[in-house]
């Protein structure tokens, strides 16, 4: 024991020394590896999802031939005879990414040129934050709105009664509400990074603000909308809520926008509603449909990713 | 010499005037729809107050589901949900700032570096249903948790890593470099300058970082569907090992009935999640603001 004013002979406090840096090397080890250990959580959960996914998709073929999935046009898993071609749900996510895109695209695209190119600094940083809050907003309140304002206050009286309740419309215009931050967002950093040089010399030659922003900044800056479009739609693809409670649970092979359809997360979401057994077909389903989902948002994902890294490279 | 009879005019004619004219009413355009996110967003929530504020009440907030409309309450869905938050985050907090610290101050800059980043920005990307579908095998059936607060809370917590992890990084890098060499110059250990000196000037960062992935996991509703969490609760939770629900679930089931009744139900309980999320949203805004570094 060290007493404040304790008198220790010198080879006494050598000793004491390395006996502390001892300690304190061991804790920095075990500290090291707590850190190490947290970091493979990550890794581990990959490759749990992997494992899951893939094993549980093998059970689901063991009954369900690899060209019935991908060949039958029929989703009909939870009634005789029963029928799992994959292609009606991945037209419905289809069906809602289109339409979806459609509305929000312009208008992201617009609000992203407003922010970068018009906008006042001070309007700017007022503006951006709201419209990112839109980001926030829990996607079952979105549902929410889908059913109860969008279909029955504003596509009954636009399109006529005999729209259905549930319709992909309806989830898309939602859908569109969800992706816009992301689209002006991320095409507005892009803009914002396209450099000044190239404004100055379209507006040496006389062009107009209009036109400096579409024919210069807009192109200049078309890799990073290009990402912020793949990243909505990644997001898109793999919304449940909205299209679970707004598009509807029948399976269409269709790209119309006022019909109900079934998407992949909207089937999923409907087997987990009702308590699957362990086992049985319609539990392993969801994994094989999952399965195609996790590939499809991960391949979205990966192009955005290398689209923003070139971006990056070529204007810092 | 010849003198021009007409004025000079520095006004624009023909196609200019036509160009410039085009490019001022842009202007407006392009303003309205960057407006029009905007104006969804207040029309949405006066349209939830008008449907719902009526419904709001202490006995609303404090009665148990119930399938009669006028009876029924969030008491479960809200005790539910801070439940499976706050183990949330007594998981995700430490292995998410471990993480961070890890991958900004100890990796080795090598591959398995270059790995686990690239890692955590797909999972970032991975739809919520698929971490459910995740918790359902993993935790629910394979461990034998079933659609207890536990297996939801480490599917929410597995799913909001990746995001609290990037924030973590981003404001651990912020700290310059200038005070990490002064303290091991003293003569402190690697671990003791991150501790003392990297993480009290990364804490408010961080918290923003944490405080903005949870008020996303308070709205998160398809991944605890999954685990199967869409039951009838008429009880307090009391343990980790308890079923439940929470109030974006409880939204969900009032909203997919046909009955007006329980849309006005939807409707309160939509103005109660928004009340929690906007909250959550304004401390992260303020933590933020507050411990700016100019």
């Amino acid at each position: 024991m060290l007493q404040p004013g304790a008198e220790l002979s010198p080879q006494a406090a050598a000793f004491e020394a390395i006996r502390k840096r001892r300690l304190r090397h061991v804790g920095e080890i075990a500290i090291k590896g707590f850190l190490s250990l947290c970091a493979a959580v990550s890794l581990i959960t990959t490759v749990l999802i992997v494992l899951v996914l893939f094993s549980e998709s093998l059970t689901f073929f063991d009954h369900v031939s690899f060209s019935d999935f991908f060949l039958e046009t029929e989703w009909q898993p939870l009634f005789e005879p029963v029928s799992f071609g994959i292609w009606e749900l991945v037209a419905g996510t289809m069906n809602v990414v289109l339409w979806s895109l459609v509305l929000a695209l312009p208008v992201g695209l617009a609000a992203a040129v407003y922010l970068s190119e018009y906008a006042h600094p001070r309007t700017r940083r007022v503006l951006k934050p709201l419209l990112e809050a839109l980001a926030s907003v829990p996607t079952v309140v979105y549902a929410y709105f889908a059913l109860s304002v969008v279909t029955l206050d504003v596509l009954r009286p636009a399109f006529g009664n005999d729209v259905p309740i549930f319709n992909s419309l309806s989830a898309s215009i939602m859908l569109a509400v969800m992706i816009l931050p992301t689209i002006a967002s991320i095409s507005e950093d892009a803009m914002a990074s396209v450099p000044r040089d190239l404004r100055e010399a379209a507006y040496g030659l006389g062009a107009t603000r209009l036109e400096v922003s579409f024919r210069v900044v807009v192109p200049a800056a078309l890799s990073g909308v290009a990402a912020a479009v793949l990243l909505a739609i990644a997001r898109v693809v793999g919304e449940t809520m909205i299209v679970a409670i707004a598009a509807g649970s029948t399976p269409n092979l269709t790209l119309a926008p006022l019909e109900g359809i079934q998407t992949m997360t909207g089937y999923m979401l409907q087997v987990g509603l009702g308590d699957a057994a362990r086992g049985t077909i319609d539990y392993q389903s969801i994994f094989a449909v999952g399965m195609m989902l996790f590939l499809i948002t991960l391949l979205f994902n990966i192009a955005s990713t290398m689209l923003v890294n070139r971006f990056r490279e070529v204007y810092e | 010499m010849a003198v021009r009879s007409d004025p000079v005019s520095l006004r624009s004619s023909g196609a200019v005037a036509r160009r410039q004219a085009l490019s001022r009413v842009s202007r407006y355009a392009l303003l309205a729809a960057s407006l029009l996110g905007v104006a969804v967003l207040i029309y949405l929530g006066y349209e939830t107050i008008r449907e719902g504020a009526s419904r709001l009440s202490w006995d609303f907030i404090s009665s148990y589901p119930s399938r009669f409309a006028d009876r029924a309450g969030l008491r479960s869905s809200i005790l539910g949900t801070a439940w499976v938050m706050g183990a949330t985050i007594v998981v995700a907090f430490p292995i998410s700032i471990g993480t961070a610290i890890w991958i900004e101050e100890f990796a080795p800059r090598n591959r398995l570096l270059t790995l686990v980043k690239l890692n955590l920005a797909n999972l970032a990307g991975v739809p919520s249903i698929i971490y459910g579908i995740l918790g359902l095998a993993l935790f629910s059936r394979y461990l034998g948790l079933g659609p207890s607060i536990l297996a939801g809370a480490l599917t929410l917590s597995l799913m909001i890593i990746p995001m609290t992890v990037i924030a973590s990084q981003e404001a651990i890098r912020q700290v310059p470099p200038s005070i990490r060499d002064g303290s091991l110059a003293l003569g402190a250990t690697h671990w003791q300058t991150v501790r003392h000196h990297v993480l009290p000037g990364a804490m408010p960062g961080i918290m923003t970082g944490i405080i903005l992935s949870v008020s996303r996991a308070v709205g998160e509703t398809a991944a605890l569907i999954m685990i199967g969490a869409f039951t009838f609760i008429a009880f307090d939770n009391t343990k980790l090992t308890d079923d439940f629900t929470t109030v974006p679930i409880q939204i969900y089931n009032w909203t997919i009935r046909p009955q007006p009744e329980f849309r006005q139900n939807a409707a309160a309980a939509i103005i109660v999640l928004m009340v929690a999320v906007v909250s959550l949203n304004l401390v992260a805004a303020i933590i933020r603001e507050r411990f700016r570094r100019d």
